[in-house]
């Protein structure tokens, strides 16, 4: 089924890496041609599923009476964990989720017990919706309820120690140093608790699957994911099928910001559901069930410590985190990754504990770890600054990391300083009034606050193919995901200025398990590693080019060495006389070559720059090329008008500063920047999902109550990139800037409340009631 | 959803004779409240009665004051010159509700009419004495944040009308104009329109079974004109009220001749308070004055856990609204 236009349109004048291109895909999108994963309704016999799911957060099903929803005109089947067709592998045990990759050990409808409220129970099919989703509200499910625990807050909840977190990525404990005497003789000690609502991602698409069974053994899946890899990989193991009988598609995405990164039930249950009924069967998550069905950002608690001396510089610190956690799994996002590396510090430590409670596994989401953490350690920061009488731009350049202090090893790149700079120009910090509480507009307080931001550089391994025709276009393929971020436009313009050619010659597909592989659309890794591939790819290209050339009689470059030859305004010439050679066209034509293909293998290493990627292999870390520390930096200013008797508090103006590598499109780079800045806004000031205490079941689950940031809380935002060229993280020199945008964000925003009332306020978000109810801090 | 018949009634007696035949049966003017509640299964209805075709229209002003037909759009009667200039309050309280295609879409009689925010009245999961009598409170000991601190029982905390027209409306003695099934109107004042919880929190107004509303009628006065609608939220747009204040003063010589007051997010219902008004009545256009009236408005709330604060915010919108309109 192809779903692209053959050619994008774009303007051809715009095309270098780095310049404001339109989007390539903006046309299709808004014209509607282009199609998300819940789409693809023309498939032959397409059957609508519908989640029933579980009131209760606890219990045991004890019957399910499916009787009248059967009699429902269009009802095509009721599926329950008495009939859903047995997988060859279930997350269920632990060897099972590691095998599958899936980001909880529990696949609902395997089972009759409950574990969380929103559990699928049943799946609905119908030959409409409409039908379907009256079918599910029939369908009775007699739950022997228990009673839940909702968190770690719950005086019943147990405490333990998990070892590791994350899925076993983070250690559960770190220590540097002897943090506990240093803190113990620091001139200055500050310990402070902070608190974060639950936080859900809330991408406009919804998670939705459509799966179609081609064959009894050979399954192609339309799926809202950020990585068509790692899903056919989770889909695979789960089917008991070879990979290369699962195929999956994501042509688009309308956002993700993490939840979509995995592999969560609905998927494998909507696939075993279209195998069970012998018809492909779609299934689109309501926006409730947006909010139990693919984890969200934990509750947790974190306590910092903080020993300094009386000129600010830091001795110690020492983080504890306490988090909730399902049933089943480790899982708390690393906070204390950024506070080990973020400042110059001789000691530090941090502890995680976890609490089992009847909901289900949290997981990543933008940011994850980078986005609490640095709300603790950024307004801490600003704390000592106050306390010492210090500005916090200053005591942030008297704790400047030179290199980074969680591994002693130098930066591959920074330039926080640069960015630091002219963010504060831009701002106007210099003209800050010291005193907080003291600057007011008519009846508002003002208030300026800011953070640092940075986020590590987690390399990948990626694959492309670049084909290359003889009459001067080129089809660029790889099985990357854009989560409407602008990864077509950017990757059209990486591979346009590697072939020479204008972007409307290139026609660049991706989001699909089909092409080249390529890493999960995550962690702020695909637009190094993605570009990076292509680039090597085209590379590819001319060199097969090259080798044609030196052994074609007719040539210019006939009997050249390779190594002697250089591409230049897409004609391969001599380096020693460039005007000897000729372009890519004329050779393959005289050799009736039609076309030529390229492969390609992002990572480490330079290239860009140096025409050929020659940087060494994987060196078997992920952040650690050639013995770097590998992370983005950047700088947010902000200020804030807070009404000291309504506790509403407004962003009023935004200063942006990063430095992530090479950036790819001013325009797509500027937009990325802005919206993770509102997700922080969000984050900071309206966003949390409330689990009541005695049914552990979500009170706001929809965007009514639920509140992301409007048009109207948002003002005009600037925001810049310092310039940097970084050798080691990848050969295009690309960082990526998916998440490094909210990294700070939500502590600039609480440092800004801080200056403008005296407040401090360590709870998120900040709502009104939380303003009025904080008591003034004596600066 | 259940399935539904759709019938469009060409005259009040054809669309109040279906629901005598029908007693399940639902009137759908804008359908943006309805429809929200009928997908969530929280109400069911085998028949909509489309009573758009009626001829509760119109915005006038009449010798008695504004009279606005129930079917009116929000956006029409918020961006109304008359109302803006005669009634701010009236227009603010509309133009800060919903969003635009909402305002586009809602009918005034349907805002007078819509249901809780409340979390576990719009789960149909939770048990709620508002949907299911007798099912118990979650709120009380659950998620109160926005509920009500006012007026408020044992059995129900939702603020039960959770928008804002009717906050206006309570401010200042709108009437409602209502047609019951035997063609024959009364009229209700807005603030003997809602009732109290009590033990009866499902019954929310005196509306009788298939009774319509025709029409509402604002009187006009000093305090009318001289008037504003103030609501906090958490956001600056497309959210319920936390709180907030309709007022209007009559203030001549820095003295004040008459005053009416309102607040939202706080009561059970639209609450009106004739206790602040008491105090306000005669004495200095004061800061003094207005805190006074606010204390006096919000004695007796009954807070719960997360949402003491109201008792604090409720007051300072009221003072600030008051002191906006005082000059």
């Amino acid at each position: 089924m192809d779903t692209e236009p053959a050619f994008f349109e774009t303007n051809p004048k715009a095309g270098s890496v780095g310049q404001p291109l339109d989007r390539v895909d903006g046309r299709a999108k808004v014209t509607g041609q282009a199609r998300y994963s819940a789409e693809f309704n023309s498939l032959p016999g397409l059957v609508h599923a519908v989640l029933k799911t579980s009131e209760v957060a606890k219990g045991r099903i004890q019957s399910i009476d499916t009787s009248l929803a059967l009699k429902e005109p269009g009802v095509v089947a009721i599926l329950t964990h008495q009939n859903l067709p047995q997988l060859a592998k279930t997350p269920n045990s632990p060897e099972g989720k590691k095998a599958i990759g899936a980001p909880m050990g529990f696949l609902p409808l395997t089972t009759d017990q409950v574990h969380y409220a929103g559990q699928p129970v049943a799946i609905v099919l119908a030959n409409t919706l409409e039908r379907a989703q009256h079918a599910a509200a029939l369908v009775r499910v007699n739950i022997a309820a228990e009673k839940p625990l909702a968190s770690y807050a719950d005086p019943r909840a147990e405490l333990f120690d998990p070892q590791k977190v994350q899925d076993g990525k983070t250690q559960g404990h770190t220590v540097r140093g002897n943090p506990k005497a240093a803190f113990a003789a620091a001139p200055v000690q500050l310990t402070h608790t902070y608190e974060h609502a639950i936080n859900h991602h809330n991408p406009m698409e919804p998670g939705s699957t459509t799966a179609h069974w081609e064959a009894p053994d050979r399954v192609t899946v339309y799926e809202s994911t950020q990585g068509v890899t790692r899903t056919q990989k989770a889909l695979s193991a789960m089917l008991g099928l070879p990979t290369e009988q699962v195929r999956v598609v994501t042509k688009y995405l309308g956002g993700g910001f993490g939840c979509k990164g995995s592999t969560w039930p609905h998927t494998v249950l909507t696939v075993q559901a279209a195998k069970a009924v012998g018809r492909p069967v779609k299934l689109a998550l309501t926006r409730p069930q947006m909010f139990t069905s693919m984890g969200h950002r934990e509750d947790q608690t974190q306590t910092l410590k903080v020993g300094a001396t009386k000129e600010g510089k830091l001795l110690a610190l020492i983080h504890e985190k306490t988090s909730t956690t399902s049933p089943w799994d480790n899982y708390a996002e690393p906070n204390s990754r950024i506070i080990n590396l973020l400042y110059n510090c001789p000691t530090f430590e941090s502890t995680y504990q976890l609490a089992r409670a009847d909901v289900m596994t949290s997981t990543f989401m933008r940011a994850p770890g980078e986005a609490p953490g640095s709300f603790a350690i950024e307004c801490s920061l600003d704390d000592l600054a106050y306390q010492l009488g210090i500005d916090p731009l200053e005591i942030r350049l008297r704790n400047y990391a030179e290199k980074d202090p969680s591994n002693g090893k130098p930066w591959s790149s920074k330039s926080l300083k640069q960015c630091y700079a002219r963010g504060a120009e831009l701002f106007g910090w210099s003209k800050r009034n010291p005193q907080a509480g003291a600057t007011r507009d008519g009846r508002l307080l003002v208030g300026w606050g800011m953070a640092t931001a940075s986020y590590p550089v987690h390399n990948n391994q990626g694959t492309a193919r670049v084909r290359l025709y003889a009459d001067g276009h080129a089809v660029v393929q790889t099985g990357a995901t854009d989560l409407g971020t602008g990864t077509y436009t950017v990757m059209t313009q990486v591979a346009a200025d590697a072939l020479w050619l204008t972007p409307d010659k290139i026609r660049f597909e991706l989001g699909d398990t089909r092409l080249p592989t390529a890493p999960n659309s995550g962690g702020s890794v695909a637009a190094g590693t993605v570009s990076s591939s292509i680039y090597m790819a085209a590379q590819d290209v001319w060199q097969k080019l090259i080798k044609l050339a030196t052994q074609d009689k007719k040539s210019p470059l006939y009997r050249a060495k390779a190594a002697d030859v250089v591409v230049e305004n897409g004609r391969m010439v001599l380096k020693a006389n460039k005007a000897k050679g000729e372009d890519f066209a004329t050779l393959m034509k005289r050799n009736e070559t039609t076309d030529i293909e390229g492969t390609g293998n992002g990572k480490y290493g330079a290239g860009y720059e140096s025409g050929l990627a020659a940087g060494p292999a994987d060196s078997g870390h992920q952040d650690d090329m050639a013995g770097h520390s590998m992370h983005s930096f950047g700088v947010h200013f902000c200020e804030v008008k807070v009404d000291p008797d309504l506790g509403t508090v407004r962003v009023s103006r935004w200063v942006s500063v990063h430095a992530a590598g090479r950036i790819l499109n001013a325009k797509t780079a500027r937009s990325q920047i802005i919206g993770g800045s509102i997700f922080g806004i969000g984050n900071a000031l309206m966003e949390g999902t409330f689990r009541d205490p005695n049914f552990a079941r979500y009170t706001n689950s929809n965007l009514a109550d639920y509140h992301v940031p409007v048009c109207a809380d948002i003002p005009d935002m600037t925001v810049e990139f310092i310039e940097e060229h970084d050798p080691y993280i990848n050969a295009m020199g690309v960082k990526g800037i998916g998440e490094i945008s909210m990294v700070g964000v939500s502590a600039a925003v609480a440092n800004a409340v801080f200056h403008a009332t005296g407040k401090r306020i360590r709870s998120l978000p900040i709502t009104p009631d939380k303003v009025l109810e904080t008591k003034k801090v004596q600066a | 959803m259940n399935n539904f018949s759709y019938t469009q009634a060409g005259s009040a007696k054809e669309a109040t004779g279906i629901r005598k035949d029908k007693p399940q049966a639902a009137y759908i003017a804008g359908g943006t409240t309805l429809l929200d509640l009928m997908k969530a299964n929280l109400e069911e209805h085998p028949q909509l009665v489309d009573i758009n075709l009626l001829p509760f229209k119109g915005l006038e002003q009449t010798k008695d004051g504004l009279r606005i037909g129930a079917l009116e759009r929000m956006s029409d009667v918020g961006e109304n010159a008359l109302v803006k200039q005669q009634f701010p309050a009236v227009s603010e309280s509309l133009l800060l509700a919903a969003s635009p295609q909402l305002r586009n879409m809602a009918s005034i009689g349907g805002n007078i009419l819509q249901r809780t925010r409340c979390g576990y009245f719009r789960d149909a999961a939770f048990p709620c004495n508002k949907r299911v009598p007798g099912s118990g409170c979650p709120a009380q000991q659950g998620d109160n944040h926005n509920l009500a601190i006012l007026g408020v029982s044992e059995a129900c905390i939702a603020t039960s009308y959770p928008g804002d027209l009717s906050v206006a409306l309570a401010a200042f003695d709108a009437v409602l104009t209502l047609e019951n099934q035997k063609g024959k109107q009364r009229r209700v004042p807005i603030t003997e329109f809602y009732r109290l919880p009590g033990n009866t929190p499902h019954i929310e107004t005196v509306l009788e079974p298939g009774e319509l509303i025709v029409s509402v009628l604002v009187p006009a006065a000093a305090y009318t004109q001289r008037s504003t609608y103030l609501k906090v939220r958490e956001r600056s747009s497309y959210a319920y009220a936390l709180t907030s204040a309709a007022v209007g003063l009559d203030v001549q010589g820095g003295s004040i001749r008459a005053a009416r007051v309102a607040l939202g997010g706080v009561g059970a219902q639209p609450w009106r308070s004739r206790e602040a008004e008491q105090i306000l009545t005669g004495a200095p256009a004061t800061e003094a004055t207005f805190r006074a009236a606010a204390a006096a408005a919000l004695r007796g709330a009954q807070p719960r856990e997360h949402n003491r604060f109201k008792v604090e915010l409720a007051q300072n919108t009221l003072v600030q609204a008051l002191q906006k309109v005082a000059g």
